[in-house]
């Protein structure tokens, strides 16, 4: 039995349409467990995300951000993934840099098709989040309940 | 050098190419240098000045300047014109109703560096090639240029101009400037300890938004700052996350674009050192997608809004070495 107080984060799942919605949307319908603290965000393309929403989980209480799209080379808007990648390389980078835990933030390719391999990393995600434990670093005590 | 500019500013004034001419003026203070407009051949004999404090970057000032009649006359140090570079890439102004005449730069220092080394009551400064001269009400002291620089000229990146109509003086060299050694050291430690650190320096923001306010590739009409809706509009941050939030956004909005001017650490009245801030996303950049120098030339393709199909994935942040 679980104990019933742990530690539950709260993760973001930003998902493009295309690919990763429809890939979670895959992984339901084959019955696959994954942590119910994944909140999905659909989004029309990853490239859609701006630095300023991955920020703005985190001060709404987000413990963990993920980013979800189509494979590089299959986005269906055909190069939107491939800015997206770099923006969030630098983001990410920037967030080590200010001493904030890089293990809180993730980029995972996931395609229509892949419903296992969303619910798996959704699986090591959460678990990773919950082994960093609550965000202090990037929280904003005015959002806190 | 004062006079050659002031000659040849009078001479194009005279013969009608330019009507106006942008320059610097003493401000409150001798050391308080102001950039200024100047229309007239008395205006430039009494007022122009070009000395080791005139630090501002004029090329912002051309966004504006250009929207109105007549052609204008500036002058640029070879760090100006890589932000001259960069507003033309981005279309921020139009190149025909520019004059530009590179002018030769030894480094730059500042009031905050001048009393930093404990001097107060300043009341006139002399400069004679590599030695400055201040007076003050209680003592007269020189110094050597090179002690009192300002940290950007210290880590100088370039002393060639990228761009000009004609140059004053001698063209320099790209240098070799050391200038990301902090950013490495920075790296180098451990995260809590960068934690610290600019949890150290970020508290001290007041919000006066005076870096986004001086910075050249900060030329959008509307800012998301002035946003009200973005929760961060135009009052003093309330918390650690608007700090970090503050800072973080408007590093990147300049990301691939910033040449690197300093002028955000020059202006900032609790001297954080944002400029750390920029040259990490130019570090990475170099680093991650090819050296880039923003407005080494014009019509560049700026890192962010390019990409190759063979890019490194964001996961390389958690095996970088030295993290």
């Amino acid at each position: 039995m679980p104990e019933v107080n742990a530690y539950k984060p709260k993760i973001v799942a930003f998902c493009c349409n295309w690919c990763s919605y429809a890939g979670a949307d895959l992984a339901g319908t084959n019955r696959l467990n994954y942590p119910a603290d994944v909140k999905i965000i659909r989004v029309p393309c990853s490239c859609r995300v701006n630095p300023m929403f991955i920020l703005r989980a985190f001060q709404r209480g987000a413990d963990g951000v993920i980013l979800c799209g189509c494979h590089p080379g299959d986005c269906h808007y055909t190069t939107g993934n491939y800015y997206a990648r770099r923006r969030m390389t630098l983001l990410f980078s920037m967030l080590d840099y200010l001493g904030i835990e890089k293990e809180r933030t993730r980029v995972e390719w996931v395609s229509a098709a892949e419903g296992a391999k969303f619910a798996a990393t959704m699986n090591d995600f959460v678990s990773t989040v919950a082994a960093l434990g609550e965000n202090k670093r990037l929280e904003d005590l005015r959002c806190k309940e | 050098m004062q006079g050659m500019m002031i000659a040849r500013a009078k001479e194009l004034l005279q013969n009608g190419t330019v009507n106006r001419v942008l320059g610097w003026q003493t401000g409150e203070f001798v050391y308080d240098i102001t950039p200024a407009v100047f229309e007239t051949a008395e205006e430039l004999d009494e007022k122009f000045v070009y000395n080791a404090f005139c630090g501002n970057n004029l090329s912002k000032y051309l966004v504006k300047e250009t929207k109105k009649d007549g052609k204008i006359l500036v002058f640029l140090k070879p760090c100006d014109t890589y932000s001259f570079n960069q507003l033309l890439t981005e279309h921020r102004f139009d190149r025909e109703k520019v004059y530009a005449i590179g002018i030769p730069c030894d480094g730059k220092t500042s009031g905050e560096m001048v009393k930093s080394k404990g001097l107060s009551g300043i009341t006139g400064i002399d400069e004679d090639g590599d030695n400055i001269t201040v007076h003050t009400i209680y003592e007269d002291k020189t110094f050597n240029r090179d002690e009192i620089l300002e940290e950007r000229c210290r880590t100088c990146k370039s002393k060639k101009h990228v761009a000009y109509d004609e140059l004053i003086g001698e063209d320099g060299e790209v240098l070799d400037s050391h200038r990301f050694d902090m950013v490495a050291k920075l790296e180098a430690m451990t995260p809590d300890e960068r934690f610290a650190f600019w949890r150290s320096q970020l508290s001290k923001c007041i919000r006066c938004n005076a870096c986004r306010n001086v910075c050249p590739a900060c030329t959008c009409e509307k800012c998301v700052f002035d946003n009200p809706a973005s929760g961060i509009a135009q009052k003093a941050a309330a918390d650690s996350f608007e700090e970090n939030m503050f800072h973080i956004i408007r590093a990147f909005h300049v990301a691939g674009r910033c040449t690197d001017c300093g002028e955000c650490s020059r202006v900032c009245p609790q001297n954080i050192p944002l400029h750390l801030l920029n040259r990490k996303f130019i570090k990475d950049i170099d680093e991650l997608y090819g050296d880039y120098q923003a407005g080494a030339e014009v019509g560049s393709r700026a890192p962010l809004v390019n990409y190759t199909a063979e890019d490194v994935e964001p996961s390389i942040v958690y095996h970088r070495e030295g993290k």
